[in-house]
């Protein structure tokens, strides 16, 4: 589906513009300002409105991005469970630092803050789904299961 | 001497929560059919007399709140149910969605019978995509079953905001807006979503109403402390041998939290602090382990319960750059909308980070505390009025460590 | 009614009343710097917070209504220390350059550092680093001294239903921004100036063109000419210490020949002459079928808003130039012809309440003289700093006379500045020409007053016209909605951008409450009833441009010099 017939799809949810994000977002890992545009137009708001909205929140991005998200949780459970060196296994293994995305397109490095799994810490989640225990040993085959 | 005692837990491990006939056969809605029986003013009196209080933090009185909403004339009400849950080291709320998605339902639907709403909203933070999943068959299942009656529920998803969890910020999101705050009054139950009633209350608030509605509003509120009855979950974090989730009458105290049910500290060794409640909770020193969970007890102590998260650290921990963290998860957080919060907790970080580089002076300790003081009364909502309790209260119960920073 | 102590202070309101109105029944004014008189409550400053005896928590005032017996201390030691302690968070994320910034001494931010007497500062001053937004020919922000009070994103979509302004990001981070975080040029800004009334601080500002004023004078091959607006006599006094109406207007002359002007004329003579293109460009629509409803088209925000939001009807717009141009395309021809002078000498500056007009002026067709017809323009409050740069005191300077051929002017012209007044002018010209009789009673009050859309009905020798009114742009779209859907029962509309009309408009003196705009409006009305002439084409002056060069209205000359055409603008994101 393109972006205007997933938008389309929430239409008719009063307020739903931050489903429709989501949707879009899955497919195009961010969200481009004529998404936001189309968004504005499809739920009748002006387009700064819809603009706020997706720069409000940490999961949207405005800007382009790696396919395949990698969010590291940095709160303070994790943090002290080792997140630092989580981080520092990912940057060495992608060639990237925080907040940035490999050349190839292939992965987008950010931090997160709590996502819950905190029974299991550090934590990171690609693209929503969540790796539990990770150390620097666990990052190559989780990574590869994106490549 | 506190064991643990499952209410909304109860069905956890015991039925296929993808499985709507294994819930019923659990007796499952019972609860919400014995609910319509009930005047809705006998329904909300139960509740009020079982003395439920929100499970999100705020610990307001459940039945109190639902007749606000009750009274209030409007054609549309709505239930809200805040399954954020963004606090760190919390996840009790995908406990229960993940385990018992129908009696999170079945609560609404009873808050929803007793108010009068018939459309209700499940505000799934977006960190959960699985638990939204799971949320939506198990609405299609309970609608295909019929046991919903004529309420309808639909589940949102957030998109990264902790300030979500504040309840108007949530309406707001729900709305398709910005997650900001909104001045209070109106209050939700009176004024909320679409300007309509609206009854915001937590994931464990509602799952608590079936076995409420089921073995009777007295039997809850003898469980526990009687200011704060029933049980709570809590979920272990940080320096614990057992790092997973209790629940436990709200008698319990922290002491036994960490050492009986905890396991106590690993690698033999000594307890430092323990945060309670989530991200914003104070740190509570050694001296103080010995205070029942419960929601006044706590505030007694100048603590929170808030949302159950049990934060421990050893002897080890570096508690300045715990709190500097925390600083700076605050920063990240804050919506920005009121200026206290905004450039406050922006100053916190700030200064947290110099003391913990080693950059920091006394003064900057009297500019913390004067920052908690005023922010803690004058920020918009709850946010801005919490995030300095974590580094006041570490100032307070553990200066040595920040004077080792210092000089 | 509400029994509540303020202070010790028993005070009684309306139930709904805030804690913010209460006290000011009792001469407590709490200080405020996101509370709007007009504008609905945000709470997000939290520097009116009060102690309510019963809380924890101190209430905000502006937002908090009053309960029976409620106890409100507003000078607790613990509120004055959230009070200079958000002052401080605020300052210190702000530009500490008050000797050179715009608003120096008409700050609210300002003031209430001065009021709190925030001397020493404990947070390290942290400004933000943006680049100053100079995209568009009127209006600058300055996202560094933004305080996201969000009072400008509230006049611009509340009041003016543009949505330019947004706020972009979370946190400390967060700013006002355009739309899409784009340049205000790129974006549906209108440029009608209103966002820089909402601003209690310097964050957003007329683009001050004094250094080109200076140099123009200073060029001795230069013949400096102004024309004045209607709107600028009564409100410049507030520029100069003078209550609003109180400046003479041949005082105001001689003030501007002492800053540098050579020959001073004034736009409402244009005006006069605009009501006689305009008045009978009506007629012949009427006559002959033509696109109706027809619209004014004298507001330059209000063209950019037809240009931007309903380029559809911009054939319902009148084809003429607004006084500004008409003057303009007139003042290098024939008034350069009257006086003898080569108009390449000629530097035309208008003076003006709007900010608008600085685009208007730049539009590229505005150019029939043969030049750019408007040179340059300043706002009321431009004028308002030459004036007081060059420390003269109105009340003792001697009066003078305008300059001929393009000086004279009706009560008519003068009601051009408020909401109704061109549509009043318009309907005294109109009336007499129909009937062929004359208009005894030349007030019609029904068009006059703040009220956002006003209509009335004329009977034109049997025809009924039916006119509306409407000024601030969110009235504007309710009326174009109207006219969108084929059900607008109106043959002439008149829209002002600015609510109050060009007495509000962005150019002129900081307006801090409508009821400012409603006291201009009076002084416009006290001056057009002490006029000697109060219909358009009663105007000597005009008689003579129409006799000796334009020949008829709509005629030839007309249709070069004060005529235009509009075009769709197309922004990207609306």
């Amino acid at each position: 589906m393109d972006y205007k017939e997933i938008i389309a799809s929430y239409a008719d949810k009063p307020g739903g513009i931050i489903e429709a994000f989501h949707a879009v977002q899955s497919q195009l890992s961010y969200l481009p300002r004529e998404v936001i545009a189309e968004a504005a137009q499809v739920f009748k708001i002006p387009v700064s409105e819809a603009y706020g909205v997706a720069s409000f929140y940490s999961m949207f991005s405005i800007e382009a991005r790696g396919k395949n998200i990698i969010r590291i949780c940095e709160s303070a459970p994790c943090h002290v469970a080792g997140a630092a060196e989580v981080v520092q296994a990912l940057e060495r293994e992608l060639g990237i630092f925080m907040g940035e995305s490999t050349a190839d397109g292939l992965f987008a490095l950010e931090f997160t803050e709590c996502v819950g799994q905190c029974q299991s810490t550090p934590v990171i989640t690609v693209n929503g789904e969540p790796y539990l225990d990770v150390n620097a040993a666990t990052i190559p085959q989780i990574l590869a299961k994106y490549r | 001497m506190a064991e643990e005692m499952r209410i909304v837990l109860r069905n956890y491990g015991k039925i296929d929560p993808l499985k709507i006939e294994d819930y019923i056969a659990q007796g499952g809605y019972k609860a919400l059919e014995k609910a319509r029986s009930m005047s809705q003013q006998d329904l909300i009196a139960e509740v009020k007399i079982s003395n439920l209080r929100g499970r999100g933090g705020a610990g307001f009185n459940c039945g109190q709140k639902w007749s606000f909403a009750y009274g209030a004339k409007s054609d549309v009400k709505y239930v809200v149910c805040n399954a954020d849950e963004g606090e760190p080291g919390t996840y009790k709320d995908r406990l229960i969605m993940e385990n018992d998605p129908q009696a999170l339902l079945e609560g609404m639907s009873i808050c929803a019978y007793a108010i009068g709403a018939k459309q209700g909203y499940i505000y799934c933070r977006g960190e959960y995509p699985q638990v939204i999943d799971i949320l939506d068959k198990a609405i299609e299942q309970a609608t295909a079953k019929g046991v919903l009656g004529d309420f309808n529920i639909e589940v949102r998803s957030g998109a990264g905001a902790y300030v979500c969890g504040e309840e108007t910020a949530l309406i707001e999101s729900i709305e398709g807006s910005r997650g900001e705050p909104r001045f209070k009054p109106p209050y939700p139950p009176s004024q909320g979503l679409w300007g309509k009633p609206t009854i915001v209350n937590n994931v464990e608030t509602f799952a608590n109403l079936p076995a409420i509605l089921e073995n009777g509003a007295d039997w809850y509120a003898s469980i526990g402390v009687a200011s704060y009855p029933g049980t709570k979950v809590f979920t272990l974090t940080g320096d614990i041998n057992n790092r997973t989730f209790f629940e436990v009458p709200t008698n319990t105290t922290i002491r036994e939290l960490i050492y009986k049910f905890g396991g106590g500290i690993p690698a033999g060794k000594k307890f430092k602090a323990v945060q309670i409640g989530g991200t914003s909770g104070a740190f509570i020193p050694e001296s103080q382990l010995d205070t029942p969970v419960a929601f006044d007890n706590m505030s007694a102590i100048g603590a929170t319960l808030g949302s159950g998260a049990v934060f421990v650290l050893d002897e080890t921990r570096d508690i300045v750059d715990v709190a500097a963290r925390i600083a700076g998860f605050f920063e990240h957080e804050s919506c920005g909308k009121c200026a206290p919060c905004r450039e406050g907790t922006a100053r916190i970080a700030e200064i947290m980070e110099n003391i913990n580089d080693g950059f920091g002076d006394l003064s900057d300790l009297a500019l913390l505390k004067k920052l908690g003081r005023v922010m803690s009364v004058s920020c918009l909502c709850g946010l801005g009025q919490a995030a300095p309790a974590p580094v006041i209260t570490t100032i307070e119960h553990f200066l040595a460590d920040y004077q080792a920073k210092i000089l | 009614m509400i029994n509540l102590t303020i202070d010790g202070i028993n005070v009684s309101v309306p139930e709904g009343s805030t804690i913010l109105q209460a006290a000011r029944e009792v001469g407590i004014y709490l200080p405020t710097l996101c509370w709007h008189p007009d504008q609905a409550v945000k709470a997000n400053c939290r520097v009116c917070v009060c102690k309510v005896e019963g809380n924890r928590l101190l209430q905000a005032g502006c937002s908090t209504p009053v309960t029976e017996g409620m106890v409100v201390k507003t000078k607790t030691p613990q509120v004055i220390e959230a009070r200079r302690t958000i002052l401080e968070l605020i300052l210190s994320n702000h530009p500490q350059d008050c000797l050179n910034c715009i608003r120096n001494q008409n700050c609210e931010l300002q003031d209430l550092a001065n009021e709190y007497m925030i001397r020493d500062n404990p947070f390290e001053l942290k400004v933000r680093g943006y680049d100053l937004d100079r995209s568009t020919p009127s209006i600058v922000r300055d996202q560094d001294k933004c305080i996201l009070c969000r009072r400008c994103i509230d006049a611009c979509s509340v009041t003016q239903s543009v949505f330019a302004l947004g706020v972009e990001g979370r946190g400390v981070d967060s700013m006002v921004v355009p739309t899409m975080g784009l340049p205000l040029m790129e974006s549906p800004c209108v440029l009608c100036g209103q966002c820089i009334h909402a601003c209690p601080v310097g964050a957003i500002y007329e683009n001050e063109q004094i250094d080109e004023f200076l140099a123009a004078v200073a060029d001795p091959d230069k013949i400096v000419v102004t024309q004045i607006a209607p709107a600028i006599r009564l409100a410049i006094g507030e520029e100069v210490g003078m209550n609003t109406g109180e400046l003479p207007m041949e005082v105001f002359v001689t003030g501007l020949r002492q800053v540098g002007f050579d020959h001073v004329l004034h736009t409402n003579f244009t005006a006069d002459l605009t009501i006689l293109e305009e008045g009978n460009e009506l007629l012949t629509r009427l006559k002959e079928g033509g696109t109706l409803p027809m619209f004014t088209s004298c507001s330059p925000g209000w063209i950019n808003f037809c240009e931007t939001f309903y380029p559809d009807l911009l054939d319902n717009l009148s084809t003429c130039k607004s006084p500004q141009q008409m003057f303009g395309a007139l003042v290098k021809t024939y008034w350069a012809e009257k006086m003898g002078v080569d108009p390449a000498k000629i530097y035309s500056v208008s003076i003006m309440p709007c900010t608008a007009k600085k685009y208007e002026a730049s539009r590229p067709e505005m150019n029939s003289s043969g030049y750019q017809d408007v040179d340059l323009v300043l706002t009321t409050r431009e004028i308002g700093r030459l004036f007081r740069m060059s420390g003269m005191d109105f009340n003792q300077l001697p009066p003078s006379d305008f300059d001929s051929w393009m000086g004279k002017y009706t009560g008519a012209a003068v009601i051009f500045g408020a909401t109704g007044g061109v549509m009043e002018a318009a309907l005294r010209t109109v009336y007499e020409v129909v009937t062929e009789q004359e208009l005894k009673d030349v007030n019609f009050t029904g068009v006059r007053g703040m009220e956002g859309i006003k209509e009335a009905a004329v009977d034109l020798n049997g025809t009924e016209v039916k006119v509306a009114i409407a000024h601030g742009l969110s009235n504007a779209r309710k009326l174009m909605d109207q006219v969108r859907d084929g059900a607008s029962p109106y043959h002439f509309i008149e829209i002002m951008a600015c609510p109050g009309g060009c007495v509000g408009g962005g150019g002129q003196p900081i307006t801090k409450a409508n009821k400012k705009r409603a006291e201009r409006i009076e002084a416009i009305y006290v001056e057009d009833e002490g006029m000697p002439i109060r219909k358009s084409h009663e105007n000597p002056e005009v008689k003579i441009i129409y006799d000796e060069f334009l020949h008829e209205p709509l005629g030839h000359k007309s249709h070069e010099l004060l005529h235009t055409h509009y075009h769709a603008k197309n922004k990207k994101y609306l």
